[in-house]
């Protein structure tokens, strides 16, 4: 065997050396210095993003008679997680050092990159095993991180609901692999693709489609696979929270991507069109069909999520280069986005414990700079320019219509109907926030300065992303070359 | 980037929020939004000067200072402006109006600067709309001018504002979502097979690429995305709530500029890039738009509160506007543009007076007032004169708008046409009757309430606003000529050719 395969493999070699010195910095630290675990993890973790986007330093290639690839695309979505992370590890460090989280915080770190390097590996997939070997390094871990406020007998039970979901949705998905195999006799995704050309009515195919759809459905949210979301979301501790929401679903989305096109792109309009427009219509609207009621903020969010995430499988669906980059430019947008909101639940949770809607009423005069930033995640969820949900969006449903069929215009016009109905429960907050008099039960505080930074970055990204045009440019024209 | 005129439409109106940002004190919000505001009136009024002295000597491009900026490269995507005639007297309208709405809102209560920051914030929408000529740039400057509308109504709006400000934003991104969908639709179909794609509406228009069978589709989708701003019925049920609820300089920016994009985005866009689907399809939209003139007229005769009855005033107007465009003549789409600005000063009048007479009198039920004439002389007097305009008294705006629409409308032979320019003149009727009604009762009859005797008539600020209102009024009503003229030569070489008439 060639050993110099690994070094095709940069992004995940690089991720195992900041997770071996977390883990030694976690081991052989005095108890007195633990303190630090927190911020050498982001340390060494911004270090190993940085290095990610110098030109150079990871190539392209494929690896392991080519189980494992690395593309333009790929590594640069895997460029965009790890931003993501990043947030989120800054956004953890006040969270990490409360009583009852503080000794075990290494071990939130290390989980954390863990579950990253499983989604590396989904997205690098080309070959089913390893793809189910990344969908498992992911899921588990995750279960851990769930439960990780032990004490609380809401995150235990979100822990078994998610652990469950998760190893159910993993049968269903190796039940389809094992109905592709049958149909195919290997589990590379190319010859899967050679295989299933002629195949395009077969059951055996629709039903391996549907399996293997379902797997990953759960994974990403979609309805009718969503109902564990809201309960997992509610809770998991916030931080664990917000990784769940971008990061596992960002990835899983690329990764959905991949199978789709790489393994199945062949039988495209016969065979799974039809239902990822079932799924992608449901999802949409009935995750912002609930997301209207939901008085908790992680809820909300929860339902919120799951109707993004429909918005992210048009870009699945249009099924060419302006998709795939309006995905990825979309994933990124959702990371600032989202996060924000979730940065800004998370500091009032940390200061006053206070997750539910209502306490947010007259936010604006307690903390008016808190509230702002909380408006800007909304209005860029929702859509509204000049901020860079717009114009992830707009690339988006562009990218889907450039097939020009009368059925995609009909999609785009329901998911461009819903994008009303998410106006108005993210005007909601934002009313809560602005307009609503009541006396604020939130006393003006001061957040800790790591969750300020995060949030500095996050309304940046929010500001500039759509605006300076560079980053899509660069996503459009990066991923057509390598199309 | 910067040698280009138009550009300072957008950046003035940037710099005034960096300035707003770091104010500290009440007067300094108010230097700003002052200067601001009388910067954009000077630079739209020299560029009126100026454009008139470029036709003048001969320029015929259907759009003058053009200037384009690669945005986004691969997508096509263009930072592309330029001004005809059209576009330059809307720009003059919104200036105006934001400067007298800025008056108004002198005394503006509580977060004076957040009201300024956000209404700042809508006129760069609004002024970035009308100079650009790139249709993803002129939905983006679209939809920024949307979203303020309900932070302003819901803070500082009045009466049942949640539901006005919600009602009002979901109706109008409703439009909205219509519209991107027709603009994404025209992209695909704006060039031969063949050729780049671009969201430039003169190559659009030039190439003259979009099948007739797409227009079909395409035309209902942009003309109802923008005709629900332009308050078509059954789409103008936000416009009441809304004006209603808002606080002045907002409803005299929403009613006299904001309904503006409307009609000017359905000509600009549906019926400039799409006229054949435009002359098939225009008896329906005919249909809808003159239920709105008279029903809205109707509606205002029975309302007893002053912001209602113009609010459904301008229902009836502003379907004026939407009804002369789709009359596909010359001489209607002038009056159509007329009564634009007419209906836009004269309706920003109206809201400011309302608002001062609100300001005193702390009630807008016109049972609960009157005699006014007697306390507040100088108010009344203006009352009365954008009155007069409303009903289309010869001198004043809105006869000349009206006249014009009603024979560019007659111009059509057959019974179709015919009827329903009959039943849309007999608005100007209603008009009167509604306008009649609320001067003779708020301002002759007897005073109802003898706590509003002790009240004081206009301050300084407000005579400014109102006047720089009413000069315009009578300006347009005594020289309407010069704007027949420059509004004119946009047509000629324009989309009726197409059309054949």
């Amino acid at each position: 065997m060639d050993y110099s395969q690994f070094l095709i493999m940069k992004q995940e070699i690089g991720l195992l050396a900041v997770f071996l010195i977390v883990f030694l910095a976690d081991t052989f630290l005095p108890r007195r210095e633990q303190g630090s675990i927190g911020v050498i993890s982001c340390i060494f973790f911004a270090a190993f993003t940085v290095l990610g986007f110098v030109p150079g330093v990871v190539g392209e290639g494929m690896a392991f008679s080519d189980m494992y690839e690395a593309t333009w695309p790929v590594i640069n979505i895997k460029n965009i997680l790890n931003v993501g992370v990043l947030i989120v590890m800054i956004q953890a460090l006040r969270w990490a050092d409360q009583d009852m989280v503080r000794i075990r915080r290494g071990e939130f770190y290390e989980l954390l990159l863990v579950t990253l390097l499983g989604m590396y590996l989904m997205i690098s997939a080309r070959h089913f095993l390893l793809f189910v070997i990344g969908l498992e390094t992911a899921s588990l871990p995750l279960a851990a991180m769930v439960a990780f406020d032990k004490h609380r007998y809401e995150s235990r039970e979100a822990a078994v609901k998610y652990i469950l979901t998760a190893v159910f949705s993993s049968a269903i998905f190796m039940m389809g692999i094992s109905y592709v195999y049958a149909l195919s006799g290997s589990l590379y995704f190319y010859d899967i693709a050679i295989a299933v050309w002629s195949e395009s009515h077969s059951a055996l195919l629709l039903c391996a489609l549907a399996f293997v759809i379902a797997g990953i459905g759960f994974k990403l949210s979609l309805v009718p696979f969503h109902l564990w979301t809201a309960d997992v979301y509610q809770g998991a501790p916030t931080p664990v929270t917000s990784y769940l929401s971008v990061i596992s679903k960002g990835a899983a989305a690329f990764a959905f991507l991949a199978v789709l096109w790489q393994a199945f792109g062949t039988v495209y309009p016969q065979a799974w069109e039809w239902m990822l427009y079932a799924l992608i219509i449901l999802t949409i609207t009935v995750g912002n069909l609930f997301a209207i009621r939901q008085k908790n903020m992680k809820r909300f969010l929860a339902f919120s999520s799951i109707s993004q995430a429909g918005y992210i499988m048009l870009g699945i669906i249009a099924f060419n280069p302006m998709g795939m980059a309006a995905l990825m430019f979309y994933v990124l947008v959702y990371i600032f986005s989202n996060l924000a909101a979730f940065g800004v639940i998370g500091a009032i949770e940390n200061a006053s414990g206070k997750v539910w809607m209502d306490d947010y009423k007259g936010l604006y005069r307690t903390n008016p700079r808190l509230a702002f930033t909380m408006m800007l995640a909304m209005f860029s969820l929702a859509g509204i320019p000049p901020f860079a949900g717009f114009f992830s969006k707009f690339f988006i449903f562009t990218g889907a219509i450039a097939q020009g069929t009368v059925a995609i215009y009909v999609l785009v016009l329901i998911a461009l109907i819903n994008t009303i109905i998410s106006l108005y429960y993210y005007l909601l907050v934002v009313k809560a926030m602005f307009i609503s008099q009541d006396d604020c039960v939130i006393a003006p505080f001061r957040s800790a300065c790591s969750e300020r930074f995060a949030l500095w970055v996050c309304v940046a990204g929010i500001l500039l992303l759509g605006v300076v045009s560079f980053v899509y440019n660069t996503l459009l024209e990066g991923t057509m070359y390598s199309f | 980037m910067f040698s280009n005129p138009l550009i300072y439409f957008v950046v003035i109106p940037l710099v005034m929020l960096a300035g707003l940002a770091i104010c500290r004190s009440i007067g300094q919000i108010r230097a700003v939004a002052v200067t601001g505001s009388l910067a954009l009136t000077a630079l739209s009024i020299w560029l009126l000067v100026d454009y008139l002295g470029l036709r003048a000597a001969g320029a015929d491009a259907p759009m003058l200072y053009c200037g384009s900026w690669s945005w986004f490269e691969p997508l096509n995507i263009h930072l592309a402006v330029g001004v005809d005639g059209i576009s330059i007297a809307m720009l003059i309208l919104s200036s105006i109006i934001l400067l007298t709405g800025s008056f108004a809102s002198w005394k503006i209560e509580p977060n004076t600067k957040d009201f300024f920051l956000w209404l700042i914030l809508l006129s760069t929408g609004v002024f970035g709309f009308f100079i650009s000529i790139d249709l993803f740039t002129m939905f983006m400057f679209y939809e920024v001018a949307l979203i303020p509308m309900y932070l302003l109504i819901g803070v500082w709006g009045s009466g049942n504002k949640n539901y006005s400000a919600m009602k009002l934003t979901l109706m109008l991104m409703g439009g909205s979502a219509f519209l991107m969908l027709g603009l994404i639709g025209i992209f695909y179909h704006s060039a031969p097979e063949g050729m780049p794609l671009t969201w430039n509406l003169l190559e659009i228009r030039a190439n003259e690429s979009i099948s007739e069978g797409w227009q079909y589709f395409l035309f209902p989708m942009t003309f109802v995305g923008f005709g629900v701003l332009g308050a078509m019925f059954p789409f103008h049920t936000w416009s009441p709530d809304g004006h209603a609820s808002a606080p002045t300089a907002v409803s005299m920016l929403h009613a006299g500029v904001l309904m503006k994009l409307g009609g000017y985005g359905c000509f600009r866009v549906a019926i400039y890039l799409m006229p054949q689907a435009a002359n098939e399809l225009a008896w329906i939209f005919l249909i809808l738009t003159g239920i709105s003139v008279v029903y809205g007229a109707f509606s205002a005769c029975v309302q007893t509160d002053l912001k209602y009855i113009n609010a459904y005033s301008s229902v009836s107007h502003c379907g004026l506007v939407l009804f002369a465009i789709l009359m596909l003549n010359t001489t209607a789409m002038t009056g159509a543009i007329m009564q634009m600005l007419s209906h836009g000063l004269m309706t920003a009048l109206f809201f400011a007076l309302i608002g001062m007479i609100y300001g005193r009198t702390h009630t807008r039920d016109i049972r609960l007032m009157g005699g006014l004439m007697k306390i507040m002389p100088y108010l009344a007097v203006c009352y009365v004169i954008a009155g007069f305009a409303s009903l289309g008294l010869p001198g004043l705006s809105g006869f000349v708008a009206e006249m014009t629409i009603f024979i560019g409308s007659f111009q059509h032979a057959d019974m179709f046409h015919r009827v329903f320019t009959i039943v849309a003149c007999c608005s100007i009727v209603i008009t009167a009757v509604y306008i009649l009604r609320v001067v003779g009762k708020l301002l002759f009859g007897p005073v109802q309430d003898e706590h509003h005797l002790q009240l004081t008539d206009a301050t300084w600020w407000e005579r400014v606003s109102t006047v720089t209102l009413i000069v315009s009024v009578a300006a347009i009503g005594c020289f309407p000529n010069f704007f027949a003229d420059l509004i004119k030569f946009t047509f000629s070489p324009s989309i009726f050719a197409v059309i054949g008439q």
